[in-house]
């Protein structure tokens, strides 16, 4: 019997399919229940079909697999969205009238329940949706008043009665989701698990805004864009409890100016921002370079170029962040794989960006900012942020020359000095030159600094056996696939590599890939620039790779399949 | 305060001869002395340009940012620590033209800082050719038949938008220009110091004379509380109408609006994080009930 559950909820857009993913994942959560959620929707506001993958398990769940065991298609047309991936196993809960033309009823184990109906009859058909919620609690045994208590406090600042008529309709699917499970058709051996009671359940956008705050950001500036905006959000809310100022720029060139000027006098900024919008941030991340100023950048990918595909997912942009901005000067790319290293990197950023004066990008994507899983409760038990600025003496230099490349950081007005930073090639007190020895030694200055970096770089984590003959190799957002992948080949002669910072390249990079015998690169990209990035730093090219770019991350099987067909 | 303190030794000054920065200069280190703001405490924010050179040519913190770029930057200054008087100075080209969205925007946040421009009608650095304020049938090297866009009405723009402070000066009149700085730096809010300045060697359009003879002095009857009377002068042209045109002293500043500082008056550099407050927050995340 199955001990960990796929749903799919698929339904248009304005159907409410959000709220169903979040009620079911909190209230599994709250149950006990190791539950991961994902998304994948259309760039629209209304109509369209979007769906919510949410897997239930007796241990952790983290990544997307292609399997449904469970679909509750909730308009016309939803089941089609979603047919790939229908297996003769599939149970499709859905109301006959609904679906009934969509597909060979026959064919496919098909259970009907009344959603609408049951909807209908409370008052309006916008609640079978959580007619829904109902029946999968229901299905699962979770106790009613469990249920009923959390949608009562999620509607809570709706009026009396949409709260009334959410409750009803959240009982009438829960008695429906209780004869599905009386009646055998649904078979599964799920327990909750006691470990996960004081772990938390956040998606990638929420841990990255946690770990800002726990950085010590003070400060962010940005224009909306999916996927990054969440993160604008999350700070947004938070502002008047952690003293944030979250401030809307009219334009991406405007969001970075201000975050710069921000630390500048003595902020910890930030700003959140995708593909087309860090397009125009391109001239104030130079900027940053010549200033020496910190700034964190959250790049969350979407596949381009252009506008490319807005709500979809990519890890293409990875070369941009590499070479973008005019100039040389150093940089820092780091890519959470796991929710906790959003969180843990993007505290650890900010105190990177300040240690060393430079711009620091935190590399997410669409899959990552969006996907839900239940880990444990971060560590804030050391939780002190590295500031770096001096108090100023009245002969004070900006950009004094020292041995490390390091000036110590003064701000305006906490001192007798005064701080001059300038966009224009500079001398030590920050002010504009055209002497071009002294051109010279800013330049080696500034790059200085990147040998540093190397001896701090976040090593890439090796997951399986160190006698290990295969290689997978991937950064970013995939780790959780990967790593269920790996697992479900079962083979101890193959490891897996993930690199959380991809940039500098982590010293150890070179030892780890030649023990392998063969080595293989995964990337949701279509030239494999994680790849020539490597073949760069160490000359080693890895020619087997598996990439993806239609716009969805990779499928634990999918990717299994590939693994298990290169490898044969 | 001695004028003498906010002097920059050494500094080789790479203005033209003549040219109208230089009294423009001379007039703003005044005005800072006559307010007696020390040079530690003040911010000068410009971009690229001619005229965004001045923040090296006197005493005090500067921020010379990218071309355009300047409000941006002197927003969150003021806003990460508002003790901090914050001039955003640079050329028409960079305030009017690559930063115009800046110009727009900043006006509707209303931060407590002063944005002076040197309006030359020309793009100076890059050697002549025409800006947004630049008039009609100007010949340049890529104007080559003469100006025929619109010149951009940075006032009429900025009353159009309820700017809390917007005035006009010209560098040929110290002692009004100075008067007319020293008030936008007190005004409370986003004041707005359009500066009149000639190019003598990009512009032989409009000279030091063709302004003396083109503008003239808004008198008391002039009512700067009146919206529409001052966006009514403000349309008006050859002559020029200079002064203060108008004043909206009850708008909220950004740094007002962004509450921050309602119970605490901290600049941001001396706060650290409320981890205590961090772990309640990362708590809600457990969903135990
Ligand atoms: C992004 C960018 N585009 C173009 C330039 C070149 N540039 C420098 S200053 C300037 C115009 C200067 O005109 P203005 O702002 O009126 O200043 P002025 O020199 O007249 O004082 C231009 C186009 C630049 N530095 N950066
Ligand atoms: S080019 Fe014009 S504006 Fe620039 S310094 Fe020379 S005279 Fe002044
Ligand atoms: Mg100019």
């Amino acid at each position: 019997m199955r001990k960990d559950l796929s749903i799919v909820l698929c339904g248009q857009a304005g159907q409410g399919i959000q709220t169903v993913e979040y009620l079911l994942t909190r209230i599994f959560k709250l149950a006990g229940y190791n539950v991961f959620a994902t998304k994948e929707y259309m760039s629209r506001v209304r109509g369209g079909i979007n769906s919510t993958e949410i897997r239930v398990s007796s241990g952790p769940v983290c990544a997307y697999i292609n399997r449904i065991d469970i679909l509750i298609p909730l308009n016309k047309g939803a089941v089609g969205h979603v047919e790939k991936r229908i297996s003769p196993q599939t149970i499709i809960l859905a109301e006959k009238e609904t679906i009934a033309e969509d597909f060979d009823q026959t064919r496919h184990k098909f259970i009907d329940v009344p959603f609408t109906k049951k909807a209908t009859e409370i008052g309006n058909k916008i609640y079978s949706n959580v007619v829904a919620v109902g029946t999968v609690t229901g299905l699962f045994g979770i106790e009613l008043q469990t249920v009923s208590e959390y949608v009562k406090k999620f509607f809570s600042s709706k009026a009396d009665d949409v709260v009334q008529k959410n409750l009803a309709a959240v009982k009438e699917g829960f008695n429906l989701g209780l004869g599905l499970a009386d009646s055998s058709k649904i078979k599964f051996d799920i327990n909750d698990d006691a470990d996960i009671k004081d772990q938390i359940l956040v998606n990638g956008a929420e841990a990255v805004a946690l770990g800002a705050i726990a950085g010590g950001c003070n400060f962010i500036s940005s224009y909306p864009m999916s996927p990054s905006t969440g993160v604008l959000i999350f700070l947004a809310k938070q502002a008047k409890d952690f003293g944030i100022i979250a401030e809307q720029a009219e334009d991406e060139i405007a969001a970075i100016n201000m975050a710069i000027g921000a630390w500048y006098a003595g902020a910890r900024a930030m700003v959140t921002t995708s593909g087309g919008g860090f397009a125009l941030m391109t001239e104030g991340l130079s900027l940053a370079g010549i200033l020496e100023s910190p700034i964190v950048i959250h790049l969350a990918q979407r596949p381009g170029p252009a506008t490319g595909l807005p709500t979809r997912t990519e890890q293409a942009d990875l070369e941009l962040a590499l070479y973008a901005g005019h100039g040389e000067f150093p940089r820092i790319l780091l890519a959470p794989g796991k929710i906790q290293d959003g969180f843990y990197l993007t505290r650890k950023a900010f105190d990177l960006a300040e240690k060393y004066q430079i711009p620091v990008f935190i590399l997410t994507d669409q899959y990552f900012v969006d996907s839900y899983y239940n880990t444990a409760c971060p560590d804030l038990s050391d939780v002190s942020i590295e500031k770096h600025i001096v108090q100023t003496d009245a002969d004070y230099k900006r950009y004094k020359l020292t041995d490390d490349g390091i000036s110590p950081r003064g701000i305006p007005g906490y001192g007798k000095g005064l701080v001059a930073v300038d966009s224009d090639e500079h001398d030590e007190a920050g002010h504009i030159t055209e002497d071009l020895g002294l051109r010279v030694e800013m330049v080696d200055k500034r790059l200085k600094k990147l040998e540093l970096l190397k001896d701090e770089s976040i090593p890439p984590e090796l997951v399986g056996s160190e006698d290990y003959k295969n290689l997978i190799v991937c950064w970013g957002s995939t780790y959780n696939i990967v790593r269920e992948a790996v697992k479900n080949l079962g083979r101890d002669d193959t490891a897996f590599l993930h690199f959380k910072q991809v940039y500098p390249l982590p010293g150890q990079t070179s030892d780890y890939l030649k023990k392998a015998r063969r080595i293989i690169i995964v990337e949701n990209n279509a030239t494999s620039q994680f790849a020539k990035l490597i073949k760069l730093h160490t000359g080693i090219e890895i020619s087997d790779r598996i990439l993806k770019y239609d716009g969805l991350s990779f499928y634990v099987e999918e990717l299994a399949e590939k693994l298990n067909d290169l490898l044969k | 305060m001695d004028t003498e303190i906010f002097n920059m030794a050494g500094m080789d000054i790479a203005w033209c001869p003549g040219c109208g920065n230089f009294p423009i200069l001379k007039i703003l280190k005044q005005a800072l002395a006559e307010l007696t703001i020390e040079p530690t405490n003040l911010v000068m924010v410009s971009g690229i340009g001619q005229a965004a050179k001045i923040p090296h040519y006197l005493k005090a913190n500067v921020f010379n940012g990218l071309h355009g770029r300047a409000l941006p930057p002197a927003t969150a200054i003021k806003a990460t620590n508002p003790a901090l008087t914050v001039i955003a100075e640079s050329g028409d080209g960079d305030m009017y033209g690559e930063g115009g969205n800046h110009f727009i925007h900043t006006i509707r946040r209303n931060p407590n800082i002063t944005n002076i421009v040197h309006n030359n009608m020309v793009y100076g650095l890059t050697k002549g050719q025409a800006s947004p304020t630049s008039q009609t049938g100007f010949k340049t090297p890529v104007q080559v038949g003469g100006v025929f866009l619109e010149p951009f009405n940075p006032l009429a723009v900025a009353i159009a938008l309820d700017a809390s402070f917007v005035a006009r000066a010209f560098s040929g009149d110290a002692e009004q220009t100075k008067e007319i700085i020293k008030k936008a730096i007190e005004h409370k809010g986003y004041a707005l110091v359009d500066i009149f300045q000639p190019c003598v060697t990009f512009n032989k359009l409009n000279t030091f004379e063709w302004f003396k003879k083109n503008t003239y002095y808004l008198d008391d009857s002039h009512d700067p509380s009146n919206r529409n009377e001052a966006f009514t002068k403000a349309t008006e042209n050859e002559p020029f109408p200079l002064g203060i045109f108008y004043i909206n002293p009850d708008k909220r500043t950004f740094e007002e609006n962004i509450g921050i500082y309602k119970e605490n008056q901290k600049p941001l550099y001396e706060r650290e994080p409320d981890i205590g407050k961090l772990k309640s927050l990362i708590e809600t995340f457990t969903i135990t009930e």
